[in-house]
């Protein structure tokens, strides 16, 4: 049957009918029946004419396309006619989808996708454990000198290999373009352990991975294009890294951005260790991932390793070395910081979608209403129960592909936004959408489609046919499942919005907490700035304390700068080494008590420059400076920790550097500072940065105080440094605020995101209370306007349909906090200072729910006291 | 019209069409015949519903086991819609007609035993 010659075809058929009815009706004439007796009977064996024709146009085969033509158009011309409904609900649904669809996209690209190694699933990371451990995760770092005895002793796993972060400077041949990036030094296995060929030249030899091997570079593809140009005879040329000549000898393919893209150049794993370092095990830095034997769990393969590790600590009792051994798969090994944050926010997007779904459906349940009787005529002329709701249906179906066509479009905008400003976001690059998230999409267009439209297309052709024609605007009782079905969605729709409202006030309160944090030193006006100097030319301390000591001249003479320090690492920073230490007055207990602070060092000004309290004792002098150096100042925390009830000053520690353990003593004790606003403080120890030893102190960040806006003050700070040092790099110049947001951001974020997806809801959950209650005080009109001529007192009324919209509102508010008080369970590893049960965070979210509630329910409430009984009860 | 489901289950499916290709055998005919026809065959027993002949007889032109023509009644001065069976058709009535006759002596054999026997 072609379609186009449908029409002929109806016409012909209606024709046939026709034809054989009237046939029947002669018959039933010669019977004896009279004319009009004759027409009845013959219609009443015949039966309806229409309904057959429908029927029988259901034998070809375009008709359903037809049938769904018509009710789209039908649907269309529906929406068409109410303009601002159809706008709002579209925008609505294209917010809800395309939020979903951008959190999904991130989700698969970051905890669901493969990592894009060879056989990845088989890829596991091993971490040391301590028993003792009280801090962290359990998951540390591992020693070189662990990784090495693993690999070359234990036979579980097929090969492992180890990695570690790594900095440096990169230079042309004769010192030009300097440039501090981050770089990692992997081992020789690294690469073909991942199934990773390099696209030009070769990667490391085991002979290339010894601590004093030829110095070689593997380029990653980002500094190939940006530095090189993309120009494949660079390899086998020579760069400078940390001014020592370097051989580049390949170039990583463009996908490999593991551990992250920021890693501009690979050194072999044993170059960045010193000869003396390679082989220990209480320096604790690597990663180690380890390929899997096929059949092997990963659980048994690590047992193996664990063992040897117990024997690796029980033969180093005297150290820091890890009893244990254990393992994480690799893909949730480079999502661990983001998973319960990207779950949270798919979360909140999924509770914000579910929402606009209810809202929508509220709305239709409104409008079907108000067809019902048409719905009623319909169906007692033979229309389908089936029809009726597709037709119904086609309506919420085309508001949510609208919307979801929007939301698509909407997502590809902010997915790529999100996925860039999120900071440290794990295999960022490969956010991209896919034929997955496609499907994604129109799966979830068609369930928000069913969600929205099933409930009132059914609800509306369920109920006795007789009764929706019997229907007259008068009736008031006669609607009361529909408005008990609207009600059980509005006090879903607000449970909803409390658990978004209570989880979005959480996580702000935290983000509040980290940004207020107390650093404990000043912030205002603070400008810093970290430099390295190369260890070739500054080799001596002797050079290094000229240099030190020449620039804090320089920078303390500048107009504008009203103090200057020189410090390893500024305080807000993040983490930064620690070392392992015993004091001598007060001898550790035994290994399990280790001892372990971070080791910093400081100027004698850098304590007033920065406003750290001196508690006890006294700070370094200028006398404290190059071989003079064994003195130390330790913290607050410090002294609670290791020395709680007694005087640190005087005390002697004996800290293990790489050599040999030196003995320091304590000068005095300082405020504590926040290294890092997401965990407490940690025992700090400050030694003096003038003892000048290269290797010690040759890093060092300068802090300035200045009298206008510290960022005016980074360039003559920064040309000071030149004048002194020409092709010496600067980076990370940074105002103490930029800092202290820099560690928060991400916190922030989700912080804002969450709120947005709350402040959203809410804004729906009172469009949806405004809506149901308006259209349930328009039908009780006439009922409103009999109460008043019986003499019912205006405030009576105001009370009762006040009560009327609160209820729900109510219901949905106990459920909500119940809903929440497990929810929130899951946002603990996100919450910094504020408990999961926080009552200021639920108290608040209940209040402004609740406000809100009155508020929309306060405009239908006086519009009904205000009712004219006359007018109402004219009505009809 | 719930009613008419009730009736419509006296045709059993499935042999509507064979009962239309039965009867297009002794001649062309139109719906209101075919259907007058299968009643009155029947002893009125099968109470024909227009609602599933028409249905039925638009699919088996589609199956291309009838053709269809509007033709001039002998009797009257009208035209009806003529519905003739092809050989198409008539191969497909054998077949179905062979497969309804097993069926229903299947079917006798479980419900009287006995009186097969004898």
């Amino acid at each position: 049957m072609r379609w186009w010659r449908r029409k002929q075809r109806d016409e012909e058929l209606a024709r046939e009918l026709q034809c054989d009815l009237e046939l029947e009706e002669e018959e039933q004439r010669e019977r004896g029946f009279s004319g009009e007796e004759a027409r009845f009977a013959a219609v009443r064996a015949f039966g309806n004419p229409t309904l057959i024709r429908e029927q029988t146009r259901a034998v070809w085969t375009w008709n359903w396309l037809e049938r769904l033509v018509r009710d789209l158009k039908y649907g269309a011309r529906t929406l068409w006619r109410s303009p601002s409904f159809s706008i709002v609900s579209v925008l609505v649904m294209a917010l809800g989808i395309g939020a979903t669809t951008s959190l999904f996209t991130i989700v698969r690209a970051v905890l669901l996708r493969p990592l894009p190694f060879r056989d990845p699933g088989n890829l596991v990371m091993l971490y040391e454990h301590y028993r003792q451990n009280t801090g962290g995760d359990g998951f540390n770092a591992v020693a070189p000198g662990d990784y090495r005895d693993w690999r070359s002793q234990t036979h579980s796993f097929e090969d492992m290999a180890a990695m570690r972060g790594y900095g440096g400077i990169i230079s042309g041949v004769r010192s030009e373009f300097p440039e501090v990036v981050q770089s990692a030094g992997g081992s020789a296995n690294l690469f073909s352990l991942l199934g990773v060929s390099p696209v030009f030249g070769r990667t490391f030899t085991e002979a290339e991975d010894q601590p004093e091997g030829q110095p070689v570079v593997l380029l990653t593809w980002s500094i190939f294009q940006r530095r090189f140009g993309g120009d494949p005879s660079i390899v086998g040329k020579q760069v400078h890294l940390d001014t020592i000549p370097t051989t580049v000898i390949g170039v990583l393919p463009s996908w490999f951005t593991y551990p992250d893209s920021k890693i501009q150049f690979w050194l072999p794993y044993a170059q960045t260790f010193s000869p003396g370092d390679y082989g220990m095990h209480d320096g604790h830095q690597s990663m180690v991932v380890a390929r899997l034997k096929p059949g092997v769990s990963a659980a048994v393969a690590t047992r193996e390793v664990s063992a040897l590790q117990y024997r690796i600590h029980v033969a180093n009792a005297s150290k820091p070395v890890a009893e244990d051994v254990w393992f994480r798969p690799m893909i949730d090994d480079l999502a661990k910081n983001v998973r319960t944050p990207l779950l949270v926010l798919l979360g909140a997007v999924g509770c914000m979608l579910l929402i606009a779904c209810l809202n929508l459906t509220n709305l239709l349940v409104a409008r079907s209403a108000t067809r019902r009787r048409e719905v009623a005529v319909r169906g007692a002329l033979g229309g389908s129960r089936v029809v009726l709701i597709c037709e119904q249906m086609t309506e919420s179906l085309l508001i949510c592909l609208a919307g979801g066509g929007f939301g698509l479009l909407l997502s590809l905008a902010s997915t790529y936004w999100l996925a860039a400003h999120w900071r440290n976001l794990p295999r960022a690059e490969s956010v991209h959408v896919d034929g997955w998230v496609l499907t994604f999409t129109l799966a979830l267009v068609v369930a928000a489609a069913l969600l929205a439209g099933l409930v009132p297309a059914i609800s509306s052709t369920g109920k006795g046919l007789l009764s929706g024609l019997r229907d007259s605007s008068r009736t008031v009782g006669g609607s009361g499942s529909r408005a008990r079905l609207r009600k059980t969605m509005l006090a879903a729709e607000i449970a909803l919005t409390v658990v978004l409202l209570i989880s979005a006030g959480l996580l702000f309160k935290s983000f509040l907490h980290l940004r207020t944090t107390d650093l404990g030193c000043r912030i205002d006006h603070v400008i810093t700035m970290k430099f390295g100097l190369p260890e070739i030319q500054y080799d001596t301390r002797e050079k290094v304390v000229r240099f030190h000591e020449s620039l804090l001249e320089r920078v303390r003479r500048l107009p504008g700068v009203r103090g200057a320090g020189l410090v390893s690492v500024p305080p807000g920073a993040g983490p930064s080494g620690d070392k392992t230490f015993s004091i001598l007055e007060r001898p550790a207990p035994g290994y399990s008590l280790q001892y372990d602070a971070i080791a910093l060092t400081a100027d004698p000004q850098y304590f007033s420059v920065m406003q750290i309290p001196l508690l006890r004792g006294r700070v370094f002098t200028e006398r404290e400076r190059l071989t003079n150096d064994h003195y130390l100042i330790v913290n607050k925390r410090f002294v609670d920790q290791y020395l709680p009830g007694d005087d640190p000053v005087g005390k002697h520690v004996r800290v293990g550097w790489d050599t040999k353990p030196e003995v320091y003593e304590i000068l005095g004790e300082v405020g504590d500072t926040v290294n890092d606003i997401t965990k407490p403080v940690p025992p700090t120890m400050y030694f003096p940065i003038l003892s000048g030893i290269p290797d010690r102190t040759s890093e060092a960040t300068i802090v300035a105080v200045t009298s206008a806006d510290p960022l005016t003050m980074s360039m003559p700070i920064q040309r000071q440094i030149s004048a002194l040092e020409p092709e010496l790099p600067v980076y990370n110049a940074l105002t103490m605020d930029q800092i202290l947001g820099k560690t928060s951001a991400s916190q922030g974020f989700a912080a804002n995101l969450v709120l947005a997806f709350a402040a959203l809801s809410l804004l729906l959950a009172a469009v949806g209370l405004y809506g149901v209650l308006s259209y349930l005080t328009t039908q009780r009109t006439p009922d409103i306007g009999l109460r008043i001529a019986v003499g019912a007192q205006r405030s009576q009324l105001l009370r009762l349909v006040l009560f009327e919209g609160l209820r729900p509102a109510l219901i949905g508010l106990i459920f909500g906090v119940a809903a929440s008080a497990l929810a929130t369970q899951l946002l603990r590893s996100m919450l910094y200072g504020t408990q999961p049960l926080d009552p200021a965070a639920f108290a608040g979210a209940a209040a402004m729910l609740m406000a809100v509630a009155v508020l929309a329910c306060l405009i239908p409430a006086w519009r009904a006291s205000r009712i004219d009984p006359i007018q109402a009860l004219r009505t009809e | 019209m719930a009613k008419e489901s009730k009736q419509r289950s006296t045709v059993l499916q499935g042999t509507l069409d064979m009962m239309i290709l039965k009867t297009l055998l002794y001649g062309p005919a139109h719906g209101h015949q075919i259907g007058k026809h299968i009643q009155r065959a029947t002893n009125e027993f099968l109470q024909m519903q227009h609602g599933s002949l028409y249905p039925a007889l638009h699919r088996l032109e589609k199956k291309g086991w009838v053709v269809s023509k509007w033709e001039t009644a002998p009797d009257r001065n009208r035209e009806f819609k003529y519905y003739r069976l092809t050989d198409k058709g008539k191969k497909q009535l054998v077949v179905e007609e062979s497969q309804w006759k097993q069926m229903a002596e299947a079917v006798a054999r479980v419900m009287w035993p006995a009186a097969k026997e004898s």
